[in-house]
């Protein structure tokens, strides 16, 4: 089996040999940029746009770096600034989008879902770069090949994720991936910022930070998302930080060789100490945004195979019903 | 031509529980007569059931401002194909329906274009805005049914205490819409396991009790009639259970959407499944059943929203909530009759006795000297529903596509017949 998807919205979808499909040929990239094999150009002649309904950096400028090595056209549209201040429809950008016949569609939204809407109205593959709270599948995605790079595997780990898991998509898609591919996952965060359903997910749920962390191979920091929040969540980002900010003494629970990984960007003194965030020995935050390239340019390689057979497919048909 | 006569129907009285193969006769637009067994002459039901027409609490209509979405002429029709002859209509227009002036355009707009009953609600406060209460006797005079502010929930309970104390005097009923507006602000969906896996915000099943034990703390100081628009909770029924033990005048209704459907027909972010309050969880969705069953939740309604499809093509957080449902109450409530969950009377009783008689209305009942609106249906008869073929100007309907069982066949108004499916085609 292999990858069989026609976009990458989440990853509820997948099935974990398309999670598999996705790893496996973003490791011999992330081998490539490091000089060791070819990477070739199998999106030459495609068009990639990326449309970003909310602010990003490091996503947005990791989707086209991607797209740019593999030999597509990229094209990037901050659409804060565009239609939607005229009062366009989200659905309507996406069809003037379509019209234009591009090939790949990199989107990220405030409003989750909303990237499952927009898939719906184009022919073309769509990829989530974060819908809302509810999923950011290429985060998830590069988490894990992150892990398994690292512990050999990506099976039958502890692995904690602290933090604001409320307001996190990398949470949710990090839950279903890890979930799926049998691991131990513990979300450890107050409960303000945890959801209350979230023990039904198959998970354990603390807010102490010493109980959830013991033992565990991998400590997944989230950032504590103010810019989500519409009320009191917490009584200060101090005493946030003295009971679950990761720092040395914290982390003694965990492992004596468990990495750390933070999706960025960082608010270093809030949720993470400054100096474990830069210790290489533990910290595993680089080689994150490095993975971040390699997952982004198999999933667009994938999805365009994919492309390319669904079209080459309708155009037989075409030709039969001619 | 208001005479008429009907024979071999089924006859579902929910006023006397009972369920009898006979006749009725219609004189003058009122019934006349009816009986056991068989009779010749008039219209020949073929078995089909014949039961007092629905009484549907909660219409909105988008008159006046938004009759793009619907009209009462559109809505009047719906409600004939729904089997629904009397229909009371909500305040939460555009602008509201607030004053006398506007309250009697309704009214006229109504007599004019509606084939079915209208009974307009009217707001409780001025524009809605929970400051001032609106000219609650005046209205009355104009033919306001009841008074209520929808879903824009008075959070000044000064103001609301003292327009209960006022409505009190006059004897008028007052609506609410339970549900704490803190709790709830920018909810999408009900808190659960569904809201947390797709990342949208949700309201706690609690805010609903809240609100309603607010109210009826409010109630039980003022004495005021008092209706629950909707619950939708099994947290909120003890709480409702209590006042009517009290002896407090409370009842409480429910929206066929909750009763037939659950959070997770949201499924992909479908957004005609968004609605206010959210789909609840299932365990909520049996209670809420059982509520009606023993008559602790007494009407249910269809809480008819249309909407646009532009206000509805967007995403889950920022679409619009509602559904409509005139043509689909009936259907969708005889899937609780067909899963024998609810007998014909109990819900005929609940949606047409129980509101006529709490609203004042004529109707709900098939005994003599009753006005003859009527609804003659096929529990049995199956089809598929296809949103494109609804009469309501907006389609958003969270049954496209669903299989359901039991057509309208006929209805009447005033002896009128103002649906006939063999001539103006079955809702499909």
């Amino acid at each position: 089996m292999s990858f069989r998807q026609p976009h990458l919205l989440g990853i509820e979808p997948l099935h974990p040999e398309d999670i598999r499909a996705i790893l496996d040929l973003a490791d011999r990239y992330a081998d490539a940029e490091r000089g060791q094999g070819v990477r070739g150009r199998p999106l030459e002649g495609l068009t990639q746009i990326n449309m970003f309904f909310e602010a990003s950096t490091r996503t947005q400028a990791s989707f086209e770096i991607a797209g740019m090595r593999l030999g597509a056209d990229v094209m990037n549209m901050s659409m804060q600034a565009s239609s939607l201040k005229k009062g366009e429809t989200l659905i309507d950008t996406a069809m003037t989008l379509n019209a234009m016949h591009p090939d790949l569609l990199v989107v990220r939204h405030p409003h989750s879902g909303a990237v499952d809407l927009l898939a719906q109205k184009v022919n073309c593959a769509v990829l989530n770069a974060g819908d809302g709270r509810h999923e950011h599948p290429t985060q998830a995605l590069l988490d894990a090949l992150t892990i398994r790079r690292e512990k050999g595997r990506l099976h039958r780990l502890t692995i904690a994720i602290c933090g604001d898991i409320a307001h996190s998509r990398v949470a949710r898609s990090n839950i279903q991936l890890l979930g799926k591919m049998e691991n131990r996952l513990r979300l450890i965060g107050p409960p303000t910022l945890m959801p209350s359903a979230a023990a039904d997910w198959g998970v354990e749920v603390y807010d102490d930070m010493a109980k959830g962390l013991d033992g565990a191979d991998v400590v997944m920091m989230l950032r504590l998302q103010r810019e989500r929040m519409d009320g009191a969540f917490i009584p200060s980002e101090r005493e946030y930080y003295h009971r679950f900010g990761l720092d040395a003494e914290k982390l003694k629970a965990a492992k004596p060789d468990a990495i750390v990984m933070h999706p960025g960007p960082m608010n270093r003194g809030v949720e993470i100490d400054g100096t474990l965030a830069d210790d290489i020995n533990r910290s595993v935050i680089q080689e994150q945004v490095e993975m971040g390239v390699a997952v982004r340019m198999a999933a667009m390689d994938l999805l365009a195979q994919n492309l390319r057979a669904a079209r080459a497919a309708d155009a037989d048909a075409k030709g039969v019903m001619a | 031509m208001t005479n008429a006569r009907l024979h071999n129907a089924r006859l579902i009285d929910p006023e006397t529980g009972t369920e009898t193969l006979g006749w009725l006769r219609i004189e003058g637009g009122l019934i006349a007569e009816t009986g056991e067994g068989p009779r010749q002459g008039g219209l020949d039901c073929g078995g089909l059931c014949l039961a007092p027409g629905l009484v549907d609490v909660g219409v909105k209509v988008g008159e006046p401002g938004e009759r793009h979405k619907e009209s009462l002429r559109t809505a009047g029709r719906a409600a004939a194909a729904g089997g629904v002859t009397s229909m009371v209509t909500r305040p939460d227009t555009l602008t509201p329906i607030d004053t006398p002036e506007v309250l009697d355009f309704v009214r006229r707009r109504a007599r004019d274009d509606a084939i079915v009953r209208v009974h307009p609600l009217a707001a409780l406060t001025k524009g809605r805005e929970g400051r001032e209460m609106t000219e609650i006797g005046f209205l009355l005079d104009a033919g306001a049914v009841a008074f209520t502010d929808g879903d824009a929930v008075t959070t000044d309970t000064r103001v609301l205490s003292r327009c209960m104390i006022y409505a009190k005097g006059l004897g008028a009923l007052i609506l609410g819409h339970p549900q704490d507006p803190g709790l709830s602000r920018g909810a999408a969906v009900t808190s659960g396991k569904f809201a947390a896996l797709k990342g949208l915000p949700a309201a706690p099943p609690m805010a609903e009790r809240m609100g309603l034990e607010r109210d009826l703390a409010l109630v039980e100081m003022t004495g005021v009639r008092y209706h629950a628009d909707q619950l939708s909770t099994a947290a909120a029924l003890p709480a409702l259970r209590r006042a009517k033990a009290a002896g407090l005048d409370v009842t409480a209704g429910v929206s066929i959407h909750h009763l037939t459907l659950n959070e997770f027909d949201v499924g992909d972010f479908r957004t005609f499944f968004k609605l206010k309050p959210p789909l609840r969880s299932e365990d909520d969705r049996l209670a809420m059943v059982e509520a009606v069953a023993d008559g602790t939740i007494d009407i249910i309604c269809s809480m008819h929203t249309p909407q646009d499809e532009e206000s509805k093509r967007l995403p889950f957080e920022a679409a619009a909530s509602g559904a409509v449902g005139l043509e689909t109450l009936l259907p969708a409530a005889l899937r609780l009759y067909h899963s024998g969950q609810l007998t014909l009377t109990e819900l005929l009783r609940a949606m047409s006795l129980n509101p006529a008689r709490r609203f004042g209305l004529p109707g709900g009942r098939l005994s003599v000297g009753a006005p003859a609106d009527l609804v003659l249906f096929d529990p049995d008869a199956p089809f598929r529903l296809d949103r494109f073929t609804l009469r309501s100007k907006s389609k958003n309907t969270p049954f496209d596509g669903a299989l359901l069982q039991g057509r309208v066949a006929g209805t009447w108004v005033g002896g009128e017949r103002v649906f006939d499916a063999a001539r103006d085609g079955a809702v499909a």
